[in-house]
């Protein structure tokens, strides 16, 4: 178990220095560069942009660039924002709830729905449902994230008035309910691409684990058909889940981006539109390192969390 | 004496195209978008309006005024006429995507798979670093520091959308590196290329070509997302994503602003998603995922 840990940190550790090369290969070999945002400063000249690439260190060999930048994101200095010349880490420690809050409770409504769903196909095959859940899901995956949130508002927000049609709270209503009541909506949008997967994959998992011996000795024991299907099916085919729960951390990041431009839901998403539009890059960079980070964190975590569940897994 | 000689089946109806043709969904799938690529690429010259045509008098009529089928845009614009010049840069963009994604891909699984050691395993390194990133930021990061055309987003959608192929791709080679005809192969001198190219990679041909239209599917989705987001195709070059681009504002005055394009990326993806998936039953592929 602790070989398998020191592998798998190995592992994502080599992953980090990778990602950090895509990184800084996006800011740096782009046309413009990181000077691009001072080239359209009014009666710059060219001296004038050599002493600011001096100072900025531009005129060093790339790997030494790489290295000093590298070593300053380690030791927390991520540079500062563009927009206010506050910290760049502190900007997106700031906005890193209201993405927090969307993604749990998104994932919270896939795993409870998807688990269903899928449950249901794998124990009634061939059936209606199962047809339905297979075409629906292939559906779900093919609509647009955005799209589908503006139908949503359109219905529930405009139409019905059921639901606020964006914002975290009510200014000057902070309360519990208040939250809810606008987090409603935005989750479930960001719901659908994975309730589709999770369910597609709980079927197949639930297929693996129902044919296999355990599960007919449950059965011969006289168990009921529920009690074998909750006890043992159940747990056993959630344990794959855990890994894919990890794998779908991009997507997830991904959706939460464009849920949160169209219900101006004030996440890391949101961020990321208004950095890129202000061409905050310092602030772009981070967003885009932190949320690889936050996918191999995630993914680092599911698998050591398979590790230590499923008792079949001793490795090291 | 007559000649018993059976002629060869023809394609139409060999097993595989049988199996695809049993597949309903993916013939649905078919169908659909033959339809929308004719639409998109006929539709324009049978309709009375030009994508361009401003008539201001006629801004924001709903669906079905006059000659207007979906109505008007904020300028008083053509949206059938509009959707359908859209649909060709979507669908053009998308596919093209899938080419050069498929291509890069194809080329970093076969060369990882086949060579194995530190090559294949840093390659397969790099795919994985590369899907860490959630696709829609690093497609914002690089079509914002780049001037977006719809060649530079079609090569940067490329560019997100390769690693999928590369993996299913490196998994099959890695698994017929050791066969038979591999080894007779190296035993007759023939060069790795020659090996990579000619003799394992249409071996792979089936898994490349389900992964390429479950690409095409993504490529026009991640269209629409950057375009949407206002970094993609840029007006008045019109793509289904950034006609919808402004269509919130526009949402309690004008809802088929917003509902009609988003209906036409859904049947576009949603085809090609079917017929994908009937490709990977008619060929057989080893599903790597759901099925």
């Amino acid at each position: 178990m602790f070989g398998y840990l020191l592998t798998r940190l190995w592992q994502s550790i080599i992953l980090l220095v990778l990602v950090s090369i895509i990184g800084f290969a996006i800011l740096n070999l782009t046309p413009g560069g990181p000077l691009s945002q001072f080239a359209l400063t009014p009666g710059m000249t060219q001296e004038a942009m050599d002493r600011i690439a001096e100072q900025m260190g531009l005129n060093r060999p790339l790997p030494v660039q790489y290295l000093d930048w590298a070593w300053r994101l380690v030791q927390g200095d991520w540079g500062t924002s563009y927009r206010d010349g506050q910290p760049v880490l502190s900007v997106i420690g700031r906005h890193l709830f209201a993405t927090l809050l969307l993604m749990g409770s998104s994932t919270v409504i896939s795993i409870a729905l998807g688990t269903w769903i899928g449950i249901r196909g794998a124990t009634h095959r061939y059936s209606l449902f199962d047809y339905s859940a297979t075409i629906g899901a292939m559906v779900a995956l093919s609509i647009p994230t955005f799209w589908f949130g503006l139908v949503g508002i359109y219905i529930f927000s405009l139409k019905l008035g059921w639901v606020p049609a964006g914002n975290m709270y009510t200014i000057g209503d902070g309360s519990v309910l208040n939250y809810l009541h606008h987090l409603i909506l935005p989750s479930i949008v960001l719901s659908l691409v994975n309730v589709a997967i999770w369910s597609r994959y709980m079927r197949t998992a639930t297929l693996d684990v129902i044919n296999q011996d355990f599960v007919k000795t449950a059965r011969a024991k006289g168990l009921r058909e529920r009690r074998v299907l909750m006890k043992h099916v159940v747990g056993n085919a959630l344990l794959p889940m855990i890994t894919l729960a990890g794998m779908q951390l991009p997507t997830l990041l991904s959706g939460a981006l464009v849920t949160e431009t169209v219900f101006t839901w004030p996440g890391m998403g949101r961020l990321f539109l208004d950095s890129l539009g202000y061409s905050d890059y310092p602030v772009v960079m981070g967003l885009l390192m932190f949320s690889a980070i936050l996918v191999l964190l995630g993914n680092l975590i599911a698998d050591l969390v398979v590790a230590a569940v499923d008792p079949r897994i001793r490795l090291g | 004496m007559t000649a018993i000689t059976s002629a060869p089946t023809p394609w139409w109806r060999s097993r595989g195209v049988r199996r695809f043709a049993r597949h309903r969904l993916a013939l649905v799938g078919m169908v659909m978008i033959t339809g929308l690529t004719l639409a998109c690429v006929v539709g324009p010259h049978l309709l009375p309006y030009d994508a361009l045509y401003v008539d201001l008098r006629a801004r924001f009529s709903p669906p079905l005024t006059g000659d207007h089928y979906l109505g008007t845009d904020p300028l008083g614009r053509d949206l059938a006429a509009r959707l359908l010049m859209a649909g060709r840069i979507s669908l053009l963009v998308g596919f093209a995507a899938m080419l050069l994604s498929t291509l890069i891909g194809a080329v970093v699984g076969i060369v990882a798979g086949y060579r194995g050691g530190w090559l294949g395993a840093s390659l397969m390194r790099v795919v994985d670093a590369f899907l860490a990133f959630p696709s829609i930021f690093l497609l914002l990061a690089l079509a914002a520091l780049l001037k977006p055309s719809p060649f530079v987003i079609t090569v940067i959608i490329a560019l997100t959308s390769w690693m999928e192929i590369a993996r299913i791709v490196e998994a099959e080679v890695r698994s017929l590196r050791e066969r038979d005809f591999v080894q007779a192969g190296r035993m007759l001198g023939l060069s790795s290329a020659h090996i990579m190219f000619r003799e394992l990679l249409p071996n792979v041909v089936g898994p490349i070509v389900v992964a390429a239209t479950l690409t095409v599917a993504r490529a026009i989705l991640l269209e629409a997302y950057v375009s949407f987001l206002g970094y993609g195709i840029q007006p008045p070059l019109p793509s289904w994503g950034n006609m919808l681009n402004g269509a919130q504002q526009y949402l309690a005055s004008a809802p088929w602003l917003a509902i009609v394009p988003g209906i036409a990326i859904t049947i576009a993806v949603t085809s090609f998603n079917f017929i994908g998936d009937g490709l990977r039953d008619a060929l057989d592929v080893r599903s790597n995922e759901h099925t």
